[in-house]
């Protein structure tokens, strides 16, 4: 078997030798620990021994060359192993058998068949060192762990001050402030604090969060700063929306339906997506990748969190379909009884902060999509129709979109298609 | 307020105590008619008379037990130990029937036992130690050891007080040297709360006794070469005061422990401990130990003043501690 003869590391802050002789010869025999070439580095000059007995089968680097520490510059063969790379010294191996056979035998009986390479105490030593304090510094210190963990931030990164370049608190405080971590420009990192903001003992009540809450606060951290958010607010008459609701609640309600502001503004969507389909996308590196399927998530308020169910191709859906399937969802949205894919893969999400009584909000958007409509409360307003002022259901209607992919203008033109067909909602789309 | 030394601070303290409570007494060798080794209680027979300052055979486990004894009956005896070192002696009535009492039987045992401690003045082995990790292993007793004039005489009366048994460290070479202000109306400093003596940002040294002064120099030099060290007096070593020891250390991220003890299972070790359990993630270095060397004290000068911590220790440690 053959062993691999490496440049050795003769000192720690060695990186590379020169071999400035070899002392062995291809198909000569060796010894262990017998001296096989000299080097010369920046610090010593030095005999290398051999880390195996047998045959010095290939010399991989000729005298004069330099290369990096570790590299392998010679192979040892096992003795009667066949020296491969000069043909003609595989004759000189047959022809003398007399010389030879005798030390063979013994060396290959007294050598175990794998050699590892051997290495003097003072080389294995300088490698524990270089690795004990390599890891020192990846490992730095448990605060800058956290805090590299809570920035999100490759602590190899970072130039580091302390013993063996370890990157202390300064340095990595410093690294966020000179904004180098940040992901987006917009969203410089919230300074850490040096520790936990509160203790057990204060007048403060401690609670862990929940998988959902840690799930919400990731995703919601992540939306800011993944995406440059914009939004724009129109305000929509419901007179139409409100009258055919109240017309039409009863028939829905007699087809195990519950027609829902909800549903019917779903339905608009739909159609606008269909006719504007860059809210209906995702950014993949420099790609624009654009859905042929809609599927509309709904957000649900639940005691102590939110989930997003999804309605899949929500555009092959009617508005019965619709309202049934939004029931359906919420409803087991509220009893947990929601299976993992009924959440995924949404391409557009709206939400309903006007159930609270919101004016209108301004939601995060559902990454990786690009846009979430906002709901806000229906009440009734003046509106002023044409010269006239009536009183009619109003509602606010937010679009939040990443402005990396949708500009004010796609906004404008989505939310003015949203907004005629609301006023003008057809009772044949129902 | 009147500047006075840390030894006059504890003789007022007692005189105070006694002149508030009879049932506060003083017993111990020699504390009688010649006023103490070291003077703590000078005068205060002739104030208080035989019966309340009283002078005891050379019997470490007598003075303790009887205390005990007494403050069964009501009392509130405050013990002398001459030296510090001779507590061992009773080491059998302080843990393992003082401090178990009131769990054993509800009955608190309300004594103080004080002496002088600590090393630097050639006391050699018997007079010098640090006997604070004798102690801390033992629930059920309290210990403080005062670094000002101010502290001595607020921690004095507040372990007289005290329900519990409380015992009093006085480093002896603080005793003259230390001078400072001292309010002639009565205050206590409440046991279990430590002090910072001086605000920084860059470590925290954690401390307390003699040491505090050696803490207090070595932040001076410190801040000379621009590193800014905070340093908290502990004033109570049971109970710790958990929260400004975690306080500190996560403003600084970088603890130096400092105390006069020998190094090995001292309360050093302890306060690591805190750290590591509570404040992990709050360091940025690991925490460091200034200590006495693991031998007995040397009586020899130059071996003692090799064997105590000092300033230029300090410095050293926390000169490797600020560049981890």
């Amino acid at each position: 078997m053959a062993t691999n003869v490496v440049m050795p590391q003769m000192g720690e802050s060695i990186a590379e030798g020169t071999i400035v002789r070899w002392i062995k010869k291809v198909g000569d025999a060796v010894d262990r620990d017998e001296p096989l070439f000299e080097i010369s580095t920046d610090k010593v000059d030095a005999e290398i021994p051999s880390p195996a007995a047998g045959v010095l089968s290939d010399i991989k680097v000729k005298e004069g060359e330099t290369v990096p520490v570790n590299s392998v510059v010679a192979i040892i063969g096992a003795a009667g192993e066949k020296v491969e790379p000069d043909g003609s010294s595989a004759p000189a191996a047959e022809a003398p058998p007399a010389e030879i056979p005798t030390e063979l035998p013994e060396a290959a009986v007294g050598q175990p068949e794998i050699t590892p390479p051997q290495r003097g105490g003072r080389a294995r030593q300088t490698e524990e060192a270089v690795s004990k304090e390599e890891l020192r510094r990846q490992k730095s210190s448990p605060l800058v762990r956290r805090i590299a963990k809570e920035h999100n931030v490759d602590i190899r990164e970072i130039q580091g001050s302390g013993l063996s370049g370890r990157v202390t608190k300064q340095d990595i405080l410093g690294y966020l402030e000179s904004g180098a971590a940040a992901p987006a420009p917009g969203y410089p990192a919230a300074r850490p604090a040096a520790g936990p903001a509160f203790r057990p003992g204060e007048n403060v009540q401690i609670v862990p969060m929940s998988v959902m809450r840690k799930k919400i606060a990731e995703h919601m951290v992540l939306s800011a700063r993944t995406s440059p958010h914009v939004y724009s607010v129109y305000e929509v008459n419901f007179g139409r929306v409100s009258e055919l609701r109240d017309k039409k609640k009863a028939q829905y309600e007699s087809a195990g339906a519950k027609l829902t502001f909800t549903a019917m503004i779903a339905k608009v969507i739909v159609d606008a997506i269909r006719a504007f389909p860059v809210v209906n996308a995702s950014i993949d590196g420099e790609n624009i990748v654009y859905k042929k399927d809609i599927n509309l998530g709904i957000a649900v308020a639940l005691d102590n969190g939110l989930i997003v169910p999804v309605i899949r191709n929500a555009d092959e859906k009617n508005l019965l379909g619709l309202s049934r399937a939004i029931n359906d969802l919420s409803n087991r949205a509220r009893s947990k009884k929601l299976s993992p894919d009924e959440v995924q893969n949404g391409t557009f999400t709206i939400t309903n902060p006007g159930i609270f009584g919101a004016l209108y909000g301004l939601p995060l958007i559902n990454q990786p999509q690009v846009a979430i409509l906002g709901v806000g409360g229906i009440e009734k307003r003046a509106v002023v129709l044409g010269d006239a002022i009536a009183i009619r259901p109003v509602c606010h209607l937010t679009l939040g979109y990443d402005h990396r992919l949708v500009d004010g203008a796609d906004a404008g033109r989505f939310l003015s298609f949203v907004k005629e067909r609301l006023e003008n909602f057809e009772e044949g789309w129902m | 307020m009147a500047v006075i030394t840390y030894l006059e601070a504890i003789r007022q303290a007692l005189g105070e105590e006694m002149a508030r409570d009879e049932r506060v007494f003083i017993l111990g060798e020699d504390v009688g008619a010649y006023g103490g080794a070291f003077k703590a209680t000078e005068g205060l027979q002739e104030r208080f008379g035989e019966a309340r300052v009283v002078d005891t055979p050379i019997s470490e486990t007598a003075i303790v037990g009887s205390a005990i004894g007494a403050s069964y009956m009501g009392m509130r005896p405050v013990c002398e130990i001459q030296f510090i070192d001779f507590i061992a002696c009773c080491f059998d009535m302080l843990t393992n029937f003082a401090a178990t009492s009131r769990y054993r039987n509800g009955a608190g045992v309300s004594i103080v036992v004080r002496g002088p401690c600590g090393g630097g003045v050639g006391g050699g082995p018997f007079h010098s130690v640090n006997p604070e990790a004798f102690f801390l292993n033992t629930p059920g007793l309290k210990m403080v050891e005062p670094s000002t004039a101010y502290d001595a005489k607020g921690l004095l009366k507040a372990a007289i007080r005290d329900d519990d048994p409380v015992l009093y460290f006085e480093h002896k070479f603080l005793y003259r040297r230390i001078k400072d202000e001292v309010p002639e109306e009565d205050y206590v400093v409440p046991l279990g709360k430590a002090a910072i003596r001086r605000e920084g940002s860059d470590l925290s040294i954690i401390t307390f006794g003699a040491m505090t002064h050696t803490a207090m120099d070595a932040a001076a030099t410190l801040s000379d070469a621009g590193v800014e060290a905070e340093v908290l007096d502990l004033r109570s070593l049971a109970p710790l005061d958990r929260e400004a020891i975690l306080t500190t250390v996560s403003k600084t991220s970088r603890a130096l422990v400092l105390y006069e003890a020998t190094r090995t299972g001292g309360i050093g070790g302890e306060l690591a401990a805190i750290l590591a359990e509570d404040a992990f993630e709050y360091l940025d270095a690991p925490v460091m130990r200034v200590a006495s060397v693991d031998t007995p004290v040397p009586y020899s000068p130059p071996l003692e003043a090799a064997f105590l911590p000092n300033a230029d220790k300090v410095v050293a440690a926390a000169q490797k501690l600020v560049e981890y």
